[in-house]
C-alpha cells in the first residue's frame, strides 16, 4: 500500500526550485527554497484554501444571522445568534429526519460490511472458479447509474409494499453498498501477508477459523473505514430517498429540500440544518479519509 | 493456494478414482471439495447481488422492451387492484431513442460528454497541481491539507446547497465577489449557458480533494532516487515533472480518471439539487434527464429504463476500452 501515511518521510522536492546554479551565487541546498518560491507556494495554497473553505464558511456565517440574512449578509454581524439552530431543532421535523437517516445509513452499513467481509476475503485469498466473474460484477455495479436500478426497484418495492419503509431503502442502498464494501475489503485483505493465513492453517484452523480469528482482527481498521464510508454514502444519497420515502420517513437529504424549495427557499433554516448535518459527517470523514483513498485506488490498480 | 486445499482432499480423490464414475462428475466433485469454503464465503454476496442487482437489472431490460408507464403498470389503490396492461414492443424504444426521433438523446449525450470531460480534466489537473504543491516540506502543511479536503468531507448535497445560496442571482455573494474582480455578473442559476458553467464549477469544487489526495499518495510512492538521478543528469524541474513524476503517477492517474469519468457521468446530486426545477432541461445530463422522465409528469418507466440501459452500455464500453488502452500503455 502506497498510502499517504508517511507524511514525515515525504521527500521535499520542489518543482519550483531552480536548477542548481553553476556560479558565484550562494549555493542553496536541495531542500531549501528561495523567498520568491516560498511566497508563490504559500500564496497559491492560501488562495486554494480560501476557495475550498469559503462556501462552507459562508453558509455557517449566514446560519448565525436573522431570517433575512441571506439577502443582507451585513445583518449577521449586528444580530448574531444561534436562534436558527434552536428554532430548527425544536420547530421542524429535523430530529425525526436525523433519526431516519441514522437508521437507514446504519442498516445499510451493517448489511454491507457483514455480507461483504467474507466475500472480500475469499476473493483476496482463494483462487476459485467464479472469483474473476465476481470481481468483475463488483466493478460493473460501481458503474451502474442510479437510474438503471431505480425504476425496477421502485416497481418491485411497490409490489412488495416496501416503499416508504426503512427496509426498502436499506435494500435499495445495498445494491451499491455490498459490492463497494466487498471491493474495498478485498483491497485491505490483500495488504495482510498471506503467511499469517498459512501459519493459522498449519496450526489447524479451518479457512473460516483463519478468517475469523486471525484476519478480521488484523483488518479492523480497514473494516472500520469501509463501514464509515458506506455510512457516509447512504447519509448523503438523494435520488432513491427522494422517490422512495414519504414525509414521515424523509432522510436528511430529502428533508432539507423542504426548506430549500425552488421558490422562496428558507435559507435561515436551510443553512442551520446544513451545518448540523455537516458536523458529524465531516468529523467522521476526517478520521477515516487517510485510509480511504488508498483503499479505493488499490482495488483499481491491482485487479 | 494453500488456504483453499481441504484436509481430506488426497484420500477422497483416491476413492473417487476407484469408483468408475464419468470423469466430468468426479471433476465437478473434486472442484467442489477443493473450493466449497470459498463458495460458502461468497454465497451471501452472490445471493444479494443476484436478488437486488441482477434481477432488477433483468426486469429493467425487460421494461425497456415494453411501453410501460404510470397509467398501465399494475397498481393497488386501497382495495382496488389494477392488473398491468402494458405491451411488449421489442426494440422500438431503443430505435426511438437512438435514431434521434425523441430529439432529446443526442443533445443530452453531447452535453453529458462535454460535462464529463471538462469536469474530469479540471478535477484531475487542479488536484494534481495542488498535490505537487503539498508534497514538500513546509510550514502549515497539515492545515492546508485539512482545509483543501473540506469540500469532500462535507456531504455533497450540503456543498451544493451552499453554492446555490452563493450563486443566487439577486442576493448571491458570488456575483459580488466576481464583480469586485471586474468580471460581469451572471444569472448563474437562470440562463442555460451560465447554468452549465455553474454546475461544472460546483462539481469541480467537490471533486478536487479526492484527486488531490489520491495523487499525493502516488507522489509519495515515487522513489526519491529517480529525482536525484534526473537532477544529476541536469534535468530541469519541468523535465523532472514530465519524465519522472508523470510516468510514476500513471497507475494512480489512470485509476482516478476512470473513476472520475464514471462518477461524473452518473453525477446526480449536483445538477438535480443545484438547479431544482428551475431548468429548461438544457443542463440535464442523461442521468438526470432519465430521472425526470421516470418520476415527473406521467412517469415513463419504459423510456427511463431504455435510457438507463443505454447509459450503462456506454459506460461499460468506455471502461473496457479505457482499461485496454491503459494496460497497453503501462506495458509499453
Amino acid at each position: 500500500m502506497t498510502a499517504a501515511t508517511h507524511e514525515s518521510a515525504a521527500p521535499a522536492r520542489s518543482a519550483a526550485q531552480p536548477a542548481p546554479a553553476p556560479q558565484a551565487r550562494k549555493v542553496r541546498g536541495r531542500e531549501e527554497r528561495g523567498l520568491g518560491a516560498s511566497l508563490a507556494l504559500h500564496g497559491t495554497l492560501i488562495l486554494a484554501t480560501l476557495i475550498a473553505a469559503f462556501p462552507v464558511a459562508w453558509i455557517f456565517f449566514i446560519s448565525l444571522g436573522p431570517k433575512d440574512a441571506w439577502q443582507q449578509p451585513g445583518k449577521v454581524l449586528d444580530d448574531f445568534s444561534l436562534h436558527n439552530y434552536t428554532d430548527v431543532l425544536s420547530h421542524s421535523d429535523l430530529p425525526k429526519w436525523f433519526l431516519n437517516t441514522v437508521i437507514v445509513a446504519g442498516g445499510t452499513t451493517a448489511l454491507g460490511v457483514f455480507l461483504a467481509a467474507t466475500a472480500g476475503y475469499a476473493v483476496s485469498r482463494m483462487k476459485f472458479p467464479g472469483s474473476r466473474q465476481l470481481m468483475w460484477t463488483f466493478l460493473v455495479t460501481q458503474m451502474f447509474p442510479s437510474i438503471v436500478l431505480i425504476v425496477p426497484l421502485y416497481l418491485l418495492m411497490s409490489d412488495l409494499n416496501l416503499l416508504d419503509n426503512y427496509l426498502g431503502l436499506i435494500l435499495a442502498y445495498a445494491t451499491t453498498a455490498v459490492p463497494f464494501c466487498a471491493w474495498m475489503m478485498k483491497g485491505y485483505f490483500d495488504t495482510i501477508p498471506k503467511e499469517i493465513d498459512e501459519a493459522g492453517r498449519v496450526d489447524g484452523l479451518t479457512p473460516f477459523g483463519t478468517f475469523w480469528r486471525l484476519i478480521v482482527p488484523l483488518a479492523k481498521p480497514g473494516l472500520a473505514v469501509t463501514a464509515f464510508y458506506s455510512f457516509l454514502t447512504a447519509w448523503g444519497e438523494v435520488a432513491y430517498a427522494t422517490q422512495f420515502m414519504q414525509s414521515d420517513h424523509y432522510t436528511l437529504a430529502v428533508g432539507i429540500r423542504t426548506f430549500a424549495q425552488d421558490q422562496r427557499p428558507d435559507w435561515a433554516w436551510t443553512s442551520a440544518t446544513a451545518i448540523i448535518i455537516t458536523i458529524p459527517a465531516a468529523l467522521v470523514f476526517m478520521l477515516v479519509q487517510r485510509s480511504l483513498v488508498s483503499g479505493l485506488t488499490a482495488g483499481g490498480t491491482k485487479s | 493456494m494453500t488456504t483453499a486445499a481441504s484436509p481430506g482432499q488426497t484420500d477422497k480423490t483416491a476413492r473417487g478414482e476407484k469408483s468408475p464414475r464419468p470423469a466430468r462428475v468426479s471433476a465437478l466433485r473434486r472442484s467442489w471439495e477443493k473450493h466449497w469454503y470459498a463458495w460458502a464465503m461468497v454465497t451471501p454476496v452472490a445471493v444479494v447481488i443476484a436478488v437486488l442487482v441482477l434481477y432488477p437489472l433483468g426486469y429493467g431490460i425487460y421494461q425497456s422492451l415494453t411501453d410501460a408507464n404510470e397509467s398501465n403498470v399494475a397498481s393497488t389503490i386501497g382495495a382496488f387492484h389494477r392488473p398491468a396492461t402494458y405491451r411488449f414492443v421489442g426494440l422500438d424504444n431503443y430505435w426511438h431513442v437512438l435514431s434521434g426521433a425523441d430529439s432529446d438523446f443526442y443533445p443530452r449525450l453531447v452535453w453529458t460528454i462535454l460535462w464529463t470531460v471538462s469536469c474530469v480534466a479540471l478535477q484531475v489537473g487542479l488536484g494534481m497541481g495542488l498535490a505537487v504543491l503539498l508534497n514538500r516540506e513546509m510550514r502549515l502543511r497539515g492545515f492546508y491539507r485539512a482545509m483543501l479536503i473540506l469540500p469532500w468531507a462535507v456531504p455533497s448535497f450540503i456543498g451544493v446547497f451552499a453554492w446555490r445560496l452563493m450563486l443566487n442571482s439577486q442576493y448571491g455573494v458570488f456575483n459580488e465577489i466576481i464583480t469586485a474582480f471586474g468580471l460581469p455578473e451572471q444569472n448563474w442559476l437562470g440562463t442555460p449557458m451560465a447554468q452549465k458553467i455553474a454546475v461544472i464549477m460546483v462539481n469541480v469544487w467537490i471533486g478536487i480533494p479526492f484527486n488531490m489526495v489520491a495523487v499525493l499518495g502516488g507522489l509519495q510512492s515515487i522513489p526519491k532516487e529517480l529525482y536525484e538521478a534526473a537532477e544529476m543528469d541536469g534535468a530541469s524541474p519541468w523535465q523532472r515533472f514530465v519524465n519522472v513524476t508523470l510516468p510514476g503517477l500513471r497507475p494512480v492517474t489512470n485509476t482516478v480518471i476512470l473513476l472520475g469519468c464514471i462518477w461524473t457521468f452518473n453525477m446526480f446530486n449536483v445538477i438535480y439539487l443545484l438547479l431544482g426545477n428551475n431548468t429548461t432541461g438544457d443542463t440535464d445530463i442523461l442521468v438526470t434527464f432519465a430521472f425526470r422522465k421516470a418520476f415527473t409528469g406521467i412517469s415513463d418507466y419504459a423510456g427511463a429504463a431504455t435510457y438507463g440501459i443505454i447509459i450503462l452500455a456506454l459506460l461499460m464500453a468506455f471502461s473496457t476500452f479505457y482499461r485496454r488502452s491503459t494496460l497497453k500503455s503501462e506495458q509499453a
